[in-house]
């Protein structure tokens, strides 16, 4: 038996919630952003598995993915370099120590 | 191909190099501001050079070129001169970054113009990204705790964001099989309009990307980290967050929304309720919450949140419009015109007031008419136009967008609308009494350069022009809403 497009969708949904959950729930930061690339990757593997099913002649959906990679490993760059400024400035990547500025 | 047509965003990247070259180059930093500002204004020219014609498809359906990507093009151009004419002063408290922050400016500008006019997935994701990293780095600019705090909730929530927008944009080119908005369009124009096939996953893909662009706008229950970020930057990246970044957001969701999901209408009807729905709850959180601040950047932030849910009532009244929707469209263009200047009338003001040290507090402000009578005008200008005071543009806005929504069978979203005005009067009066009744603590004049001044004349004449002669701008928003292509 071959894995059709609910399997794939089901799975993409399942690790989407996953990192979602992580992103929420997690203290680090950067294990934060490790949540986010998770987000990120199941949303690629729906737009890789909706090409390869919907669309099996043009590879749009796989052009989208290969370019989304790009900009989310730029995001985390940014990201990154955005948590060190941070470690420097209070000595802690903690999210819930992450509290001078509310209402 | 013709990547001609895309003249004035590569004249931006390129003006972005050269912002950096010429920080490499010269000692002298007003050389580079004067870099960007020659490079803005050539694209401003190259954008006169390609306007006017009929919308034009470019690099195989990746961009587009129509009015309504121009009027952004042009929205954004102005916006960011303003902002560079604006912070002279300001950026000396910067001086070892002053390239890397105009070259970041003018690359959010560049995103946000491509945003305008993308018309693919792939373009859409890009430029947005573009325009979000280059803000993540602006927002932690200045060295301290508050801007590393905010920079790095505004980069977290922004990737989880990124990432919910992507997993829309799948939903969407898997129920369509298309990732050009043409593409989708002709896919949703084959759904029979009984036919629930397709219909609620179409609907989930556009739930998470109105999710996605409700973030950049701000829009309630996705608006946690404005507050936060807009206290935390710079004052004037804080200025251009709440025009480029929320306008530009406003601009690619309208596209994407109108007119490739305008049918079924059952469809159009779902999102457009849906838009209503949140728009009610952005207005009356960000003017509930705004009451009770002290820090005038986090006021102006709610304020703003409750300035996007006016925005959202023509976005809304645009999905409850079916086919009529050039009208809708243009009051929104026209509120959004209208925002702009007051944005940039009152935060210059503070931009000005903040060159040295901070002055975030509301009482910093005490006096500020008899101190700069320039700056106090400027202010009460700028939040009578927010709060929609008669002759100004933004009563002008606020009419046009109510009366769409109106029309549009959204009579309860603009009672709750009214209501939200005359509650935003309280907190936006309160600001302009303390600046012309209060004792200031000092007498000492504001002195500010001929840019600030600038910005703060230009301002006041766009928010007066607008309000008292709304027939030479409409005719603008007008021209942006024709002729519009997906």
């Amino acid at each position: 038996m071959t894995a059709g497009l609910n399997n794939y969708l089901v799975l993409s949904a399942v690790l989407f919630s996953i990192g979602l959950y992580g992103a929420l729930s997690r203290k680090n930061a950067v294990v934060v952003l490790m949540c986010v690339e998770i987000m990120l990757n199941a949303a690629n593997l729906s737009l890789v598995a909706f090409s390869r099913f919907v669309t099996p002649v043009a590879l749009s959906g796989q052009t989208v993915a290969i370019f989304s990679i790009t900009a989310a490993a730029a995001e985390v760059a940014v990201g990154l370099a955005v948590v060190i400024a941070l470690y420097r400035q209070r000595g802690t990547v903690d999210v819930n120590d992450i509290n001078l500025l509310k209402w | 191909m013709n990547l001609d047509l895309l003249r004035p965003e590569i004249c931006m990247a390129l003006t972005a190099l050269a912002a950096v070259g010429a920080d490499l180059l010269f000692k002298r930093k007003a050389i580079v501001t004067a870099v960007c500002l020659a490079g803005i204004a050539a694209a401003t020219g190259l954008t006169f050079s390609i306007m006017g014609n009929a919308p034009q498809i470019i690099a195989n359906r990746l961009f587009s070129l129509d009015d309504y990507a121009i009027f952004f093009k042009f929205l954004f151009l102005g916006l960011a001169f303003i902002v560079i004419v604006a912070s002279v002063d300001y950026v000396n408290r910067m001086k070892d970054f002053h390239g890397e922050f105009h070259a970041l400016l003018i690359t959010a500008t560049l995103g946000a113009m491509l945003t305008a006019s993308a018309t693919d997935i792939i373009s859409i994701l890009l430029s947005v990204e573009l325009t979000a990293i280059s803000f993540y780095a602006l927002v932690g600019f200045l060295k301290n705790g508050k801007t590393a705090e905010s920079s790095i909730k505004y980069v977290l929530l922004g990737a989880i964001n990124s990432a919910v927008l992507l997993y829309g944009f799948s939903m969407l080119f898997g129920f369509t099989g298309s990732t050009v908005l043409s593409g989708m369009e002709r896919a949703t124009a084959a759904i029979p309009s009984g036919g629930a096939a397709g219909g609620a996953g179409l609907l989930f893909g556009l739930m998470l990307v109105i999710a996605g662009f409700g973030f950049k706008i701000a829009a309630v229950p996705f608006h946690m980290w404005a507050p936060d970020v807009y206290e935390g930057a710079p004052t004037p990246v804080t200025l251009y967050l709440s025009t480029a970044s929320k306008i530009a957001g406003f601009a690619v969701l309208t596209r994407i929304l109108v007119t490739p999901f305008m049918q079924p209408v059952a469809l159009a009807r779902n999102w457009g309720i849906i838009l209503a729905g949140i728009a009610a709850l952005t207005m009356t959180t960000g003017n509930l919450l705004a009451i009770p601040q002290v820090n005038i950047k986090r006021l102006l932030s709610y304020s703003s949140i409750a300035q996007s849910g006016y925005m959202l009532v023509a976005v809304a009244a645009l999905g409850m419009s079916s086919s009529n929707f050039l009208q809708a469209r243009s009051s929104l263009l026209y509120f959004i015109l209208a925002f702009a200047f007051a944005e940039l009338a009152v935060f210059t003001a503070i931009v000005v007031m903040s060159r040295n040290k901070p002055a975030d507090l509301i009482s910093d402000y005490a006096g500020l008419a008899r101190r700069s009578p320039l700056l106090g005008v400027a202010m009460t200008l700028g939040l009578l136009s927010l709060m929609g005071l008669p002759p100004l543009a933004g009563f002008m806005g606020k009419f046009y967008v109510f009366t769409q929504a109106a029309q549009h069978g959204l009579l309860w979203l603009v009672i709750i609308a009214v209501v939200n005005s005359v509650v935003s009067a309280y907190y936006y009066l309160r600001i302009i009494k303390t600046i012309w009744t209060d004792e200031p603590a000092s007498e000492e004049p504001v002195s500010s350069s001929l840019g600030p001044r600038f910005a703060l004349a230009f301002a006041c004449l766009g928010i007066a022009v607008l309000g008292v002669a709304p027939a030479i701008i409409t005719r603008f928003s007008e021209f942006g809403s024709h002729m519009f292509m997906p």
